[in-house]
């Protein structure tokens, strides 16, 4: 089975056995795959539709809302808390991002980067709200009320002393190219990063 | 009565009866010689008996789950819905099983059976069983049909106690378990009511402090309230003013105490039907056993250490408009579970039929019970 490139990358940065968390874990594709190498955990996801195919696919799938944090995980019970092109649907990224620190020893967070160039073209000369194939909703109706571009993202980390331990920047695709590595802001569609909070 | 069997039913069914012949100590240190269990089967055992359900009822179930006793029975059993050939249970691929409990008043020994010891009716000498009793005795019905590990057990309100109970009490012995509709403990709220029931049962002039066969009568009027009074916090305010909404029985109001609102007729309807099929003293242990229920006890409360043994993976199902345990009782049981790191998975049900929705054809419940129990019955063909 063929992952989606971006679950790939996630998949490659966890190590076998390693307990995980994975927020808005949509079919559970992702958890599945990782189960074959030993990883375990649980899935979050509030789509009906969703979290049956995550029962169907053997997953542990919890049905709750991820605007409310996450109270019933402990700190630091999870080598990794995953969340994938899930932060820009939250109503509170920057708490969401906080009790992902806490509950996670890492982080692996992947988004639709805004700064692309599309969508820098589509507002400046278009004059309208950017439209593309991560985000191919219009202004009214769509789910991804948070967007954020790389810079805006790595700042908020940056705030709240979580370190970048490593980053990949691709296109929509998910193929890294010599615009994505030398200008990521400005070429890259999706981000993913591997975060750390720093020791307090 | 159904003119034909529908093809999704398991049919007609008749109970088996088995009696124990060794003495079972109960959680209050009192015991029984010897008692019988009725029990309802449906499906085949497949050969290494690796693909059972057990079923537990809840107050006022027994253990007819599925199916017709006769053609001419009203109603089919209490979880048709989710029980027979294709459903939810798939009875093409698992063997079912259901009891009525230890203290019951459908044929297992409870309250109405002989007491061997005097020859009479136990009535209020028969002693209260908990949740635990319970399980106890489904292992004994469980060796004797030679299952020694269930594929799952599952229940709802009550019986998902006892599916809980198992979990924790008998690790080994089940795969999965389903824990639909319940609560780790019952809240003071929940005492209260059940208390405000027992209060209408042992007041009535003909309890009779519960001896009240020996006076040849029945605290009708006591043990139909007790079931008003449950009904109301079965439902929703949603689901009953849906229903019933100010509807009148007549046209107009006639400034009397008779019967006006249909929500009145409709609660005499059920109390009246409810003190002709139910035994009172059963319903006063059933609501003791909801009361006592509290397997964190033996754990300084501590309800993640209680879980700690559980071996068998679950899914916990709630309803949101279900006040009498609520989605937030659920959590705390997910939760415990979250914390000992066990394999769990929650779903919580949008529904406005209140806590009686566990019993009811809601579609994404009963899809997310078929899905889980489809991959039971896979897992089945390969343990």
């Amino acid at each position: 089975m063929s992952l989606r490139i971006d679950l790939q990358i996630i998949s490659d940065w966890i190590p076998d056995g390693a307990r995980v968390l994975d927020l808005g874990c949509d079919d559970g594709t992702l958890l599945k795959h990782l189960q074959q190498r030993g990883i375990t955990g649980y899935g979050l996801e509030i789509d009906n539709r969703k979290f049956a195919d995550c029962i169907k696919a053997g997953v542990n799938v919890i049905q709750a809302d991820l605007d409310q944090g996450l109270p019933q995980f402990s700190d630091q019970s999870f080598d990794f808390v995953i969340l994938s092109q899930t932060l820009q649907a939250i109503k509170r990224p920057d708490f969401l991002l906080q009790e992902i620190a806490r509950v996670g020893k890492q982080a692996i967070i992947g988004f639709p980067n805004f700064g692309h160039w599309q969508c820098r073209v589509q507002l400046a000369f278009g004059g309208h709200m950017p439209k593309s194939r991560t985000l191919p909703n219009a202004w009214f109706d769509t789910p991804n009320i948070h967007l954020c571009t790389v810079q805006d993202f790595e700042q908020l980390c940056a705030d709240k002393q979580i370190n970048v331990l490593s980053r990949s920047i691709v296109n929509h695709a998910h193929k890294d190219t010599l615009g994505t590595r030398l200008l990521p802001n400005l070429f890259g569609q999706i981000a993913l990063y591997q975060l750390q909070k720093q020791p307090s | 009565m159904p003119d034909t069997i529908p093809a999704d039913s398991v049919g007609l069914v008749s109970p088996t009866t088995l009696h124990v012949d060794s003495p079972i100590t109960l959680e209050s240190g009192r015991s029984l010689p010897s008692y019988d269990l009725i029990y309802e089967t449906y499906g085949e055992l497949n050969a290494n008996a690796s693909n059972a359900v057990l079923i537990c009822h809840a107050l006022s179930g027994d253990h007819h789950a599925a199916g017709f006793h006769s053609m001419e029975e009203q109603k089919p059993g209490w979880w048709d819905t989710a029980i027979g050939p294709g459903k939810a249970v798939d009875t093409n691929q698992l063997f079912v099983v259901c009891l009525n409990n230890l203290g019951g008043c459908k044929g297992s020994t409870g309250p109405t059976s002989i007491n061997p010891e005097t020859g009479k009716e136990y009535g209020p000498d028969f002693p209260i069983v908990t949740v635990l009793d319970w399980v106890h005795s489904q292992v004994v019905l469980a060796d004797h049909l030679n299952i020694k590990q269930w594929a799952a057990v599952v229940g709802g309100s009550l019986g998902g106690m006892q599916a809980m109970q198992w979990a924790i009490s008998y690790p080994d012995r089940l795969r999965h378990v389903l824990i639909i509709a319940a609560a780790p403990k019952l809240s003071a709220q929940n005492i209260a009511f059940n208390e405000v029931a027992r209060t209408a049962i042992k007041s009535d002039p003909d309890f009779h402090d519960g001896y009240y066969t020996e006076h040849q009568t029945i605290p009708r009027q006591g043990l139909g309230l007790a079931r008003m009074l449950g009904h109301i916090t079965y439902l929703s305010d949603e689901a009953m003013g849906e229903k019933f909404g100010r509807e009148l029985r007549n046209d107009a109001i006639n400034y009397g105490y008779d019967v006006e609102f249909q929500i009145e007729s409709y609660l005499r309807y059920q109390s009246s039907s409810f003190v002709e099929r139910f035994d009172a003293n059963t319903y006063l242990l059933m609501t003791k056993a909801l009361d006592y229920f509290d397997p964190a006890k033996e754990f300084n409360d501590d309800l993640a250490a209680t879980v700690a043994n559980i071996k068998a993976r679950s899914l916990v199902i709630s309803f949101t408009s279900d006040w009498r345990f609520s989605p937030a009782r659920s959590h705390e049981i997910v939760d415990a579970l979250l914390s000992a790191g066990k394999e769990v998975t929650y779903a919580e049900i949008e529904a406005h039929q209140g806590h009686d929705a566990f019993l009811m054809s809601i579609p994404r419940y009963i899809d997310i019970v078929k899905t889980y129990m489809q991959r039971v019955a896979i897992e089945c063909k390969t343990s």
